[in-house]
């Protein structure tokens, strides 16, 4: 009997840099995110430094809080696309109120709509069973609605943007920006939430198999009235970040971050389908979808062929970044 | 009868309330006639054929974002292509457009497919796509339409025989609808091929062990879908005589109206009729308002209050029904 060693063959380095990045998706994603700044940096030398920095960051940070809504939403196989008109209601209602009103009314009076539509949406998704796409859709209508009535009895008030919304939004103190000071605690909950807490494994839960975690003693309907809540009142949050970044009260302000928004999600590797992802991703996604618009704005194409090669790559970063994490 | 009441109750139902509308609308306005329901017609058209388009795609387990900017490149590519053009000129443009539609589709339907990304990204991406290539080829609104083209859905059909009170109330939108979704839906209805639709709609495993062609289906689905949306664009073209690169209101429409015609988001259930149906309840909805000397930025709530009621109420429904 002559011992052959078993030894186990060896693997080939391009399997085994497919099963690394597999292992940590993060990876793949934070090795795009460079080379797009490598690309940026090569057709424009000198663009990168300090202040391009804090300036991505800025317009990232509210990008990043409604993907977040999006993350979580998803994660129940759920979407949430009032995000983007509950943001624009409560940074008009905030702008608008704030001439006549002490700030803490204001912003409470700000922060109401968005309690609200979260709740219509969580009862509609959560008790009568309607599809999150159509019930966050029909309300993001009213309240586009609303806030168009609404636009009529304040026009001759005015708005202004509260000093204090400006400098979160835009101030940038030894080359950070303020933003972050609302942000990355706001960050650290969210990974914290869904990561650690009950409630977020219920998220994962809820996703993954929603018979089984109802038939488990879990009351899905009040999982799904807080998440929808949660998400509204960070859709209402980014709201206010939002319009002292932009300092243009509109009526239609972040409604063009709603669909970025669930691309930054997606491309940060969380499923659609529910119970897959996770806020990290989620965030570089949104680093990588800012980044990626500065270079399209630099490249100096027309409008056109810009979002042409917007949706290309979302759809070719997201196809590639599913091979490499299912390919096992 | 009581059968086909029980399996076409929800279009059943929607009929009722259409009549009921009309009713409605004869009580607010004494004088709505017959113009009025040709206007209604045109309006309705292509809000009907994004409809249509969804319908598809929704019956095969799907959902398309991107019809609405699919209309806006059609749109503008016709209209582009027909500006300065002969009046024969365009016996060409509205194949070639219909074409483009159908491949552009079935382009959504090979990327859901190959990349196996979840459809709503993959036709978000396209939406962007389509909509910067709507934004090349015409900068602003512009373009023109043939003439006969624009005549072909204005005015009404007139039927020998018929007195012409009756005829008024035929008018040609109305006409050139059923006709272009009946070319497409009676023999895709009757086919093997709209069978397997419904089929990979219901359960896509039961679909593929029975020997459906799932994928195939699916990229079909989408072409037709993409058919549909460029019927709808070249709708666009001809009531406005041009084009405009930025989508209208569709693509939310044609969610609401699928919904609201009794299709369930998830697939495998519904026709065609129902959501058509819808379409013009929605419209006739949006007339009365107006009609009523309502603002129209209330009327925005209450269409949203309606879809929202309507959604919630038939989902309960079933609820009850599983139960």
């Amino acid at each position: 009997m002559s011992s052959t060693a078993i030894t186990p063959a060896p693997v080939p380095l391009g399997r085994r840099i497919k099963r690394f990045m597999a292992d940590r998706p993060l990876i793949p994603l934070i090795i795009l995110l460079v080379i797009l700044v490598v690309i940026l940096q090569l057709l424009r030398p000198g663009i990168v430094n300090e202040r391009w920095i804090a300036n991505t960051i800025k317009f990232a940070i509210p990008l990043a809080i409604l993907a977040g809504c999006q993350t979580m939403t998803m994660l129940t196989g759920g979407i949430d696309l009032s995000v983007g008109t509950v943001a624009t209601m409560s940074a008009f209602i905030m702008a608008t109120q704030v001439v006549n009103q002490d700030p803490a009314v204001a912003f409470l009076l700000a922060m109401m709509p968005a309690v609200l539509i979260g709740l219509v949406n969580g009862i509609g998704v959560g008790v009568f069973r309607v599809h999150p796409l159509i019930m966050t859709l029909g309300t993001s209508l009213i309240g586009t609605g609303c806030l168009q009535v609404y636009q009529r009895t304040v026009i001759a008030s005015g708005a202004k943007i509260p000093d204090f919304l400006a400098w979160l939004g835009t101030g940038v103190t030894w080359g950070f920006p303020n933003a972050l000071l609302l942000y990355v605690p706001l960050a650290g909950l969210i990974v914290f939430t869904l990561a650690r807490t009950g409630f977020g494994r219920l998220l994962y839960a809820v996703g993954d198999n929603e018979r089984a975690t109802r038939l488990s003693g879990v009351r899905y309907w009040q999982v799904i009235t807080a998440l929808y809540i949660t998400s509204s009142v960070l859709a209402g949050i980014t709201g206010l970040l939002y319009i002292g970044l932009i300092k243009a009260p509109s009526l239609s302000l972040a409604e063009p971050l709603v669909l970025p928004s669930v691309a930054a999600a997606v491309i940060g590797g969380t499923s659609i389908f529910g119970g897959r992802g996770g806020y990290t991703g989620t965030i570089v996604g949104a680093l990588i979808l800012t980044v990626l618009t500065t270079l399209l704005t630099i490249l100096q194409m027309p409008e056109g062929a810009r979002r042409i090669l917007f949706g290309l790559i979302v759809l070719f970063v997201t196809a590639a970044y599913l091979r490499i994490v299912e390919d096992k | 009868m009581s059968h086909f009441l029980r399996r076409q109750g929800w279009v059943t139902g929607l009929f009722a309330l259409l009549i009921i509308l009309f009713i409605v609308t004869k009580v607010i306005q004494p004088g709505y006639g017959s113009g009025d329901f040709g206007s209604l017609a045109r309006a309705v058209l292509p809000y009907a054929f994004a409809v249509a388009a969804q319908t598809v795609v929704v019956i095969a387990g799907g959902i398309d974002l991107s019809v609405a900017a699919m209309m806006a490149l059609t749109s503008v590519t016709a209209a582009s292509m027909m500006a300065g053009a002969s009046e024969e000129y365009a016996l060409f443009v509205v194949p070639f457009v219909l074409a483009m539609g159908f491949v552009l589709g079935a382009l959504n339907g090979v990327l859901i497919v190959v990349t196996r990304v979840p459809d709503i990204v993959v036709t978000l991406a396209m939406l962007f796509v389509l909509q910067g290539a709507a934004l090349l080829v015409l900068g602003a609104p512009g373009g023109a339409a043939a003439e006969w083209l624009k005549a072909m859905i204005s005015g009404t059909v007139p039927i020998p025989g018929l007195p012409d009170s009756v005829d008024a109330w035929v008018p040609k939108a109305l006409l050139v609808l059923v006709v272009c979704l009946c070319v497409v839906w009676i023999p895709l209805r009757r086919s093997r091929l709209g069978l397997s639709i419904y089929a990979i709609g219901s359960s896509e495993l039961a679909a593929f062990r029975s020997g459906v062609p799932v994928a195939r289906t699916r990229i079909i689905a989408y072409a037709l879908s993409g058919l549909f949306a460029a019927m709808g664009g070249l709708a666009l073209t001809m009531s406005t005589g041009i084009g405009a690169p930025i989508p209208g209101p569709y693509l939310l429409a044609s969610v609401a109206a699928v919904v609201l015609g009794g299709v369930a988001l998830g697939g495998g259930k519904g026709g065609l009729l129902g959501p058509i149906v819808a379409v013009f309840v929605l419209r006739l909805v949006r007339t009365d308002l107006t009609l009523l000397a309502i603002d129209p930025n209330v009327t925005a709530i209450i269409e949203g209050l309606i879809m929202v009621a309507v959604v919630m109420f038939g989902a309960f429904i079933t609820m009850r029904g599983r139960q």
